[in-house]
């Protein structure tokens, strides 16, 4: 667990950013930081799967949709019109259900949000392993169109169902109480907790996911990465593990979805759309692929900044314009490039080129 | 089910699938020379259509088609020469991430440019209600106008490929690069030149179907997708094949509509795509090896 | 370093001397508007006329001598955004007012924060949730989509017309209308024979015109829809060469749509704000005088026809500047100004609040209109 250490910065920067905004009175900023933070949770789960693995996922938003409708429906549908049926009674009586009174004093039955935390995030599981054996077997773009078909299919859905709200979503979502005292809501006055909470469970995100990479499965990741049939010849058994990270990325982006959806206190079709996975991909993209560090950074600072409405309109367009820039100049991520160097290099090549001419 | 319902549903399948069969043949002929899959096609094709209608203000309809297809063919030159001509050996992800980029940024300029609204070329022939009656369906002129089109565009990309001797180093460099170069194939103008001629059928087809579909901004995606399952369904790199796989593909959209809701249709030829894609990787009519080493 | 950090303190107090003086009065009114994505043809025409009222009212000199400060945020139709910017605007920029979200969905994502932070909200969509049950600062200008549906029913029952075909796009627009269009329908006597929700990117709908069209009991179809696609219907319609009666939703209200949709526009019955009719109205219309200068003052702005989207919108920073005027730039006033207002015209109709109802419009707010010629006419019967 030596790597427990390496994050102990973070925390501090954490806690710092606390303070400090605390102390200048712009608590607002961790609204945002709240969210980003979540989001990143699903972007460093992306990092490992393309950065390490490299199989590339066009899909990535379908597991944090999956997550987070099934939670928001879950505990927010009311369950009275089936009150007497077995499955109801069932999950009655190991303790899953709530009931009450809801605003207006009518009857409620709803699922209890930690057992449809975790209904939804198996769920996402199951899903990620029945898809993810047949299109962890495809290559380039076929895995990439494979990936963003089952995003289209997953938006379809949300889109088409009633009990998922169709185009609005689902509001008015239930707080989610994760222990006496601690619990996930948007309300004004929880907003310090949540942020702990979302950056709590990042940090934990980080620290099994940099282990991880440091183990053996993270050694057999790179190679299958470098050559899947050396890695194979090597005795990887290179399909397994690249299913493995996929269940394991698209459990962080259903958890992800899950608190978020909680956190917002409802959910809508956009967050399963081809743009938001496009999005992850780029932000992975831009911290430079096999680079947890890098895409937990830009996680935070580009959802930060776009959802502060800092792009305006051009927020796809400035999405865009990062994906092109960073493929084309700095595969490897921004945070690679070496900018001293670089622009040592072109001064001297300048000064060459001007001596040429004398 | 009546034979009128029959027909009428058998031309609505024509008309989508020759729609995607243009869109999966811009496709083809840029994966064929360089290998990639280009995620920005859907954009050729609303560049054209946008182009097209903004420039029926000052000319007659097809001159205004026809200046619209080149100025498109050179946006697709320029889009090869700055993003794509000067990568060596990019990754196939990079190459991806590439494309969807330039996708969203084209999609970004027109809407700052053309606003939000929807605009669509006038009527070829007759106006927005005038049908023509086929076994007692009927159908708008304007998807003979696309039929044709399409037929067309395969019968000259046929010919093109096979007659011409510019044709002839474009196949060459599609079967082998490396053996193509050393035969003196400038083998980066083909790649250009492959941008160029898809571009150009991208921007013919958003002329010709925006009567019927209206030309928007963000058209593109949608048709991307569309383009892109009936490429693999007919076999990456195959014209015939995406031809084929696009009338299949409409047709079982058209008469999915008579047995499951609406809402789903797309959902469902996704799930198609998904099927072929485990089951059958080379496509519905290409063979593992001419994946590999295909015609045009 | 010393002449360098000198300038840079004149230069930050020239800044603050132009900045201080103007901040100290302003009004702030937030908006949160779907400018681009799926619904830019609702949010674009709205951030327009809000932008050109604020700038006319601060031409004017400001409300009551304060001007008036919009904060426009582009929301592109996600809730999580609409959600991030609801919380900013409230806490940061602590505006008086929040105008929007052009969505229903959004809207009831924000609904309760603007409860809890007690931030009035007027929303420029349509579903009736939004209004009911009543919270206490949300308001919403667009008329409520059972009135339409209303209206739509009493025109079959003239015709007499009781079986009906339904087609509803995916949006929170269409979603709400096929809701209205079940529950209400038993009420007049009218049974839905068909029903069918298409794509709002919908290219062609041939193939689902031609499925409702083989059942026969059909004696006219109803489109609930704000997307363009609701011209391909008309024309799918015609093509197929079946005529029955068309009628659409208010979300019709846009001349772009008769543009496309030509000659298959014509005859298309829907119920609509009077904005679309403004030149042909009696001149003792209380909302004559208004229609027509924003249509006249949007049209010279922007060099494109004002729809009733836009109306929304327009409605809704008017309301809030009449209740500024009233009570000065207090939220809990406002809110209680607003909820006040009798006999206000607007676009979308003449508003006037209670308690109980936070639209503020009745069933008048609407008049059948159809297509004449590519212009919408007052629809008069057959």
């Amino acid at each position: 667990m030596k790597k427990l250490l390496s994050v102990l910065p973070l925390l501090a920067v954490v806690i710092g950013v606390h303070l400090l905004t605390s102390a200048t009175d712009t608590m607002y900023y961790l609204t945002q930081m709240t969210m980003s933070a979540y989001y990143s949770l699903l972007i460093i789960g992306l990092c490992v799967l393309m950065g390490y693995a490299g199989q590339i996922s066009l899909g990535h938003a379908g597991f944090f949709a999956i997550g987070g409708y099934l939670s928001a429906a879950l505990t927010t549908r009311s369950l009275v019109p089936y009150q007497d049926t077995a499955l109801v009674n069932l999950l009655d009586s190991v303790g899953m259900i709530l009931s009450g009174h809801d605003l207006y004093g009518e009857a409620m039955l709803v699922v209890s949000p930690w057992a449809a935390c975790g209904i939804a995030v198996c769920t996402a599981a199951l899903i990620a392993v029945i898809i993810g054996i047949p299109v962890l077997k495809l290559k380039g773009h076929y895995l990439a169109m494979a990936t963003l078909g089952f995003g289209i299919i997953i938006y379809r859905v949300a889109l088409a169902l009633e009990y998922f709200g169709e185009a609005d979503g689902i509001s008015e979502v239930p707080p989610f109480p994760l222990l006496s005292g601690l619990t996930i809501s948007g309300n004004f006055s929880d907003r310090i907790q949540n942020y702990y909470i979302a950056w709590g469970l990042l940090l934990i995100g980080m620290v099994l996911l940099l282990n991880l990479m440091d183990s053996r499965v993270g050694r057999a990741l790179r190679g299958i990465h470098g050559s899947d049939e050396a890695a194979g010849a090597m005795g990887v058994n290179t399909s397994r593990f690249k299913l493995q990270t996929f269940v394991l990325s698209a459990v962080f982006a259903a958890i992800a979805g899950v608190c978020l959806t909680h956190y917002n206190g409802g959910i809508g079709p956009s967050e399963a759309g081809v743009m938001k996975s496009v999005r992850y991909v780029a932000i992975v993209a831009v911290g430079g692929m096999a680079n947890l560090w890098g895409a937990l950074l830009m996680g935070v600072v580009l959802n930060f900044l776009s959802l502060r409405g800092v792009f305006g309109s051009y927020d796809d367009a400035v999405f865009g314009l990062i994906l092109i820039l960073i493929m084309l100049f700095a595969p490897n991520g921004i945070l690679s490039l070496n900018i001293r160097h670089r622009l040592k290099q072109l001064l001297r090549r300048g000064k060459q080129d001007r001596e040429g001419e004398v | 089910m009546t034979t009128e319902l029959f027909i009428q549903y058998l031309m609505a399948g024509i008309t989508y699938g020759s729609i995607y069969a243009i869109v999966a043949i811009g496709f083809n002929i840029i994966y064929n020379t360089t290998g990639i899959i280009n995620f920005a096609q859907g954009e050729f094709v609303m560049f054209g259509g946008m182009i097209a209608i903004s420039l029926l203000h000052f000319m007659p309809m097809p001159l205004a088609i026809a200046l619209a297809v080149i100025i498109t063919m050179v946006i697709g030159a320029l889009i090869e020469i700055c993003f794509i001509r000067w990568l060596k050996s990019p990754s196939v992800l990079r190459m991806i991430i590439i494309t969807i980029g330039i996708s969203i940024l084209s999609r970004e300029v027109a809407v700052h440019i053309w606003g939000e609204s929807i605009r669509s070329l006038p009527y070829f022939v007759g106006n927005e209600i005038s049908s023509i009656p086929v076994f007692g369906a009927r159908i708008s002129p304007q998807v003979l106008w696309v039929v044709a089109a399409s037929a067309l565009m395969v019968i000259f990309l046929g010919i093109f490929f096979r007659t011409t001797s510019i044709g002839r180093e474009m196949r060459a460099c599609a079967s082998n690069r490396k053996a193509a170069t050393l035969c003196g194939i400038n083998t980066q103008n083909m790649v250009t030149l492959s941008f160029i001629l898809s571009a150009g059928m991208g921007a013919l087809a958003g002329c010709v179907m925006s009567p019927i579909t209206y030309s928007q901004y963000d058209m593109g995606t949608g048709l991307a997708i569309k383009g892109f399952t009936v490429a693999i369904l007919g076999g990456l790199g195959s014209s015939g094949g995406a031809v084929t796989a696009g009338i299949l593909l409409g047709v079982i959209e058209a008469f999915s509509v008579s047995v499951v809701p609406l809402a789903f249709q797309d959902a469902i030829s996704i799930a198609i795509l998904l099927i072929i894609l485990f089951v059958r990787p080379q496509g519905l009519f290409g063979s593992k090896e001419a994946a590999g080493l295909s015609e045009f | 370093m010393k002449k360098f950090a000198s300038k840079l303190l004149m230069a930050v107090m020239a800044v603050s001397l132009l900045a201080v003086p103007a901040l100290a009065e302003n009004i702030k009114v937030g908006a949160i508007l779907a400018v681009t994505g799926g619904a830019s043809f609702l949010g674009g025409p709205e951030a327009r006329s809000l932008e050109m009222v604020v700038e006319e009212i601060n031409a004017k000199g400001g409300i009551n001598g304060s001007k008036i400060e919009l904060i426009i945020k582009d929301s592109a139709a996600s809730p999580e955004k609409a959600i991030s910017f609801a919380k900013q605007l409230i806490e940061e920029d602590k505006v008086l007012a929040i105008i929007g979200p052009s969505t229903s969905g959004e809207t009831m994502k924000i609904k309760n924060i603007c409860e809890e932070a007690e931030t009035p909200l007027l929303s420029c969509a349509a579903a009736e949730v939004i209004v009911n049950p009543v919270a206490s600062y949300v308001f919403k200008t667009p008329q409520k989509d059972s009135f339409a549906v209303k209206k739509i029913f009493m025109e079959m029952k003239k015709m007499g017309i009781s079986k009906i075909a339904v087609l509803a796009g995916n949006t929170g627009f269409g979603k709400a209308g096929k809701q209205q269009l079940t529950d209400i329908a038993p009420e007049f006597g009218i049974e839905i024979v068909e029903a069918e929700v298409y794509d709002k990117k919908s290219n062609d709908l041939s193939a689902v015109v031609a499925k409702i069209k083989a059942n026969k009991d059909v004696q006219a179809v109803v489109n609930w829809s704000i997307v363009p696609a609701q011209a391909i219907v008309a024309k799918n319609m015609r093509q197929a060469g079946w005529e029955v009666p068309l009628f659409q939703s208010h979300g019709f209200g846009n001349i772009k749509y008769v543009e496309a949709a030509g000659a298959a526009a014509e005859g298309i019955i829907f119920p609509a704000g009077r904005l679309l009719i403004a030149d042909t109205l009696p001149a003792d219309n209380p909302q004559k005088a208004l229609l027509m200068e924003y249509k006249k003052n949007y049209e010279a702005k922007f060099n494109e026809s004002a729809s009733t989207f836009g109306g929304h919108a327009y409605d809704a920073i008017t309301i809030l500047a009449a209740a500024i005027a009233e009570v000065g730039n207090d939220r809990h006033k406002v809110r209680a100004a607003i909820e006040n207002l009798k006999n206000f015209p607007g676009t979308g109709g003449v508003f006037s609040f209670s308690a109980e109802d936070h639209n503020g419009l009745d069933i008048d707010a609407f008049q059948m209109m159809t297509v004449k010629d590519g212009k919408f006419v007052a629809y008069t019967g057959k």
